[in-house]
């Protein structure tokens, strides 16, 4: 059976099946419990599991994320919330320095097995420090995994999967999707770490989306069918590990690519991605590989300013038209 | 030195007596090692501090667990390492604690209950009271001792973390072994007010021991100890000793910050192994030759693991990506990323 529930929903089932399937997670962050976070996302679990299991922290970023480390050394898996991405920031030495070297550094001998979830995504008019998306900052750190989720039904498999494994793992929800509903079975399901969706199939141009961004390529790839554009869109789902093969076995079909993310273009997902057709698959190419990022200038409140900092899909269908006619974007 | 509280504990003297000879006996090898340039890298001295780490770690059992720094080697070995394989680590060889993938900076014996030694300054504060949160949460016994120096107590984690420690009680000890100097600043130019008063503002009972004083240590710490199983930790220790090398062991002409009267003096009158080995003569648990027989058994036994780490192979030049992801054999064949 398979029902319409929005992404929040799909978050706080996945966070409460694991919770009752194994004792051992628990959840930690500011205002989890009774407050369900500002999002509400997660309402309701802290009358099921009491605030033992649901732990309200203070406003300690790095503290409650160093806690949350030690436990998961310890027997526990922690599930922390940190509630915008932006507080990354203030947690990057426990997360990149501990956290995601601990494995390493003790040669095997000990493991970290903790979910950072947090979200991301500009336009919600927050202005530069409720706004980024810094997926490309994590993703560079080994030992570290990094999911993103696109719909409800992957915000779910993907937490239920990242809860289960043995390694940190971030997931980064979309603030903005918290209310998009999508169909998610009953049954308990997984979705797999480094296995790409392929949302549309396509032939003359691939567009390569993460999170929101494989909405706004789906919406692209709408209008391109219109003027007889045939557009393959690819949900890499995970960016640690990536599932490159997809992404190159598409690129080969269709001789064209462009990688869609709301990090910032410069030194960031789509970058790697770019780079990794750019790579492999390069004789398969008839056109340059596109990035298409959020602007590189911090996110500024005015709507008039914000709007333009993000990839659309108006913007990614014309990218799409021009490689296909031949046309250089970025001429040297 | 106190007074011999029980007289027939004699093999708990003699067992703190060994460790901290094994420490010293380490540590003086690892400076050999360095100055013959016969180690990778650089490594921090735990000479002086003996009386700190095995004072603490007498009093924990395996299940209980800490957390090192830096100059980690005194906590490592007081928690039931055993030489050849730290010395295997400090030599980046592959039968190291770590595999050779740590060093100096992160060597620990993970299957005594160290969670690693950790070369942030203050990087561990969060890890050992995420411990204490895990014994509380999962109903274990073990507690958990945080060791840190004085120039961690600058970041502002340790503010955070003992917060919470002292919000959710949780059984953690916070020691934090104050040898006087903040790498290559003297720690009254960097810390206003008092120590122990900052833990006192959380409502965390705190307490100042001479830490060159190796039983005064070990009964303080097993009263706390007692008492964190009881759920009425956490605390906090301020132990007062000394570093009698340099920061590091490149950290040779330090008279700019330290004197070497200062440091003269301190190993004359305040050294923790003298002054304990005297005390065991005064309170004729052992004599001066039966030392010197322990002494010349470990120096020997430190000698033959260095020789032994010397002769050991380095890992296979197929590790450099093992350990990056638990399951997963070869993280590049898994992440598809950097190459060779």
């Amino acid at each position: 059976m398979t029902r319409e529930i929005t992404l929040s929903k799909a978050v706080n089932e996945a966070i409460a099946e694991e919770m009752r399937r194994d004792a051992s997670v628990i959840l930690l962050g500011e205002d989890v419990a009774e407050a369900g976070t500002p999002f509400k996302v997660l309402s309701g679990l802290v009358e099921e599991f009491g605030t033992d299991r649901v732990i309200d922290t203070p406003i300690s970023e790095p503290g409650f994320m160093g806690i949350a480390v030690g436990a998961a050394m310890t027997g526990l898996r922690p599930v922390v919330d940190l509630m915008f991405g932006d507080f990354l920031y203030l947690v990057m030495d426990q997360l990149c320095n501990q956290a995601a070297k601990t494995h390493y550094m003790s040669g095997g001998k000990l493991t970290v097995p903790l979910v950072l979830r947090t979200n991301m995504g500009a336009t919600r008019r927050s202005a530069a420090q409720h706004s980024q998306s810094l997926q490309a900052l994590v993703a560079h750190i080994p030992g570290l995994k990094v999911a993103m989720p696109s719909s409800a039904y992957e915000a779910k498999g993907l937490l239920k999967t990242a809860i289960r494994d043995d390694n940190p793992v971030v997931i980064f929800e979309d603030k903005l999707m918290y209310q998009d509903k999508a169909p998610v079975p009953e049954e308990e399901y997984l979705v797999p770490f480094g296995k790409a969706h392929i949302k549309r199939e396509g032939r003359d141009v691939t567009l390569v989306a993460t999170s929101s961004m494989v909405q706004v390529a789906e919406e692209a790839a709408e209008a391109l069918a219109g003027d007889g554009i045939s557009a393959e869109v690819i949900d890499p789902r995970t960016i640690v590990p990536l599932d490159e093969q997809t992404i190159l076995n598409s690129v080969r079909k269709t001789s064209r690519a462009i990688v869609i993310d709301e990090g910032h273009q410069s030194y960031g997902v789509t970058a790697e991605i770019a780079a990794r057709i750019g790579e492999k698959a390069f004789y398969h190419l008839d056109a340059p590989v596109i990035r298409m990022g959020a602007m590189d200038v911090p996110v500024p409140f005015s709507p008039a300013l914000e709007d333009l900092t993000v990839p659309n899909a108006a913007g990614v269908a014309e990218n799409a038209r021009r490689i296909c006619r031949g046309e250089l974007i970025h001429a040297a | 030195m106190s007074a011999a509280k029980n007289r027939h504990n004699t093999e708990d003297y003699l067992q703190m007596y060994r460790q901290m000879v094994r420490i010293r006996a380490f540590e003086d090898n690892a400076n050999q090692l360095y100055l013959s340039a016969r180690m990778p890298g650089l490594t921090h001295m735990y000479s002086g501090q003996e009386a700190v780490a095995v004072g603490i770690c007498e009093a924990l059992t395996d299940e209980d667990r800490i957390t090192s720094t830096h100059r980690g080697h005194g906590h490592c070995v007081a928690k039931g390492a055993d030489l050849k394989t730290m010395f295997c680590e400090l030599l980046g060889k592959a039968e190291g604690y770590c595999r050779g993938k740590g060093g100096s900076m992160h060597i620990a014996d993970q299957s005594h209950g160290n969670l690693g030694a950790n070369a942030i300054v203050g990087g561990s504060m969060g890890i050992a009271t995420g411990a204490a949160l895990s014994a509380k949460r999962l109903g274990r016994e073990f507690v958990t001792v945080c060791f840190f120096g004085d120039g961690a107590t600058a970041q502002g984690l340790w503010y955070e973390v003992m917060n919470m420690a002292a919000l959710w009680r949780l059984p953690v000890i916070y020691a934090c072994e104050n040898n006087g100097y903040s790498e290559y600043t003297r720690t009254e130019e960097i810390a206003a007010g008092s120590l122990i008063a900052r833990a006192q503002a959380f409502g965390v009972e705190a307490f100042q021991v001479d830490g060159q004083d190796v039983l005064a240590v070990n009964e303080l710490t097993q009263q706390l100890v007692g008492r964190c199983r009881k759920g009425e930790g956490p605390f906090f220790i301020e132990l007062d000793t000394y570093r009698y090398h340099g920061h590091h062991v490149g950290d040779i002409n330090r008279d700019y910050y330290r004197s070497r009267d200062e440091e003269a003096e301190w190993k004359k009158l305040r050294d923790p192994i003298t002054n304990f080995g005297k005390w065991l003569i005064d309170q004729k648990i052992m004599s001066a030759d039966e030392l010197v027989a322990i002494d010349e058994e470990i120096s020997a036994d430190a000698q033959a693991a260095v020789q032994y780490a010397l002769d050991a192979p380095y890992p296979d030049v197929n590790e450099v990506d093992m350990h990056v992801f638990s399951g997963v054999d070869h993280a590049l064949e898994y992440t598809g990323g950097a190459h060779r």
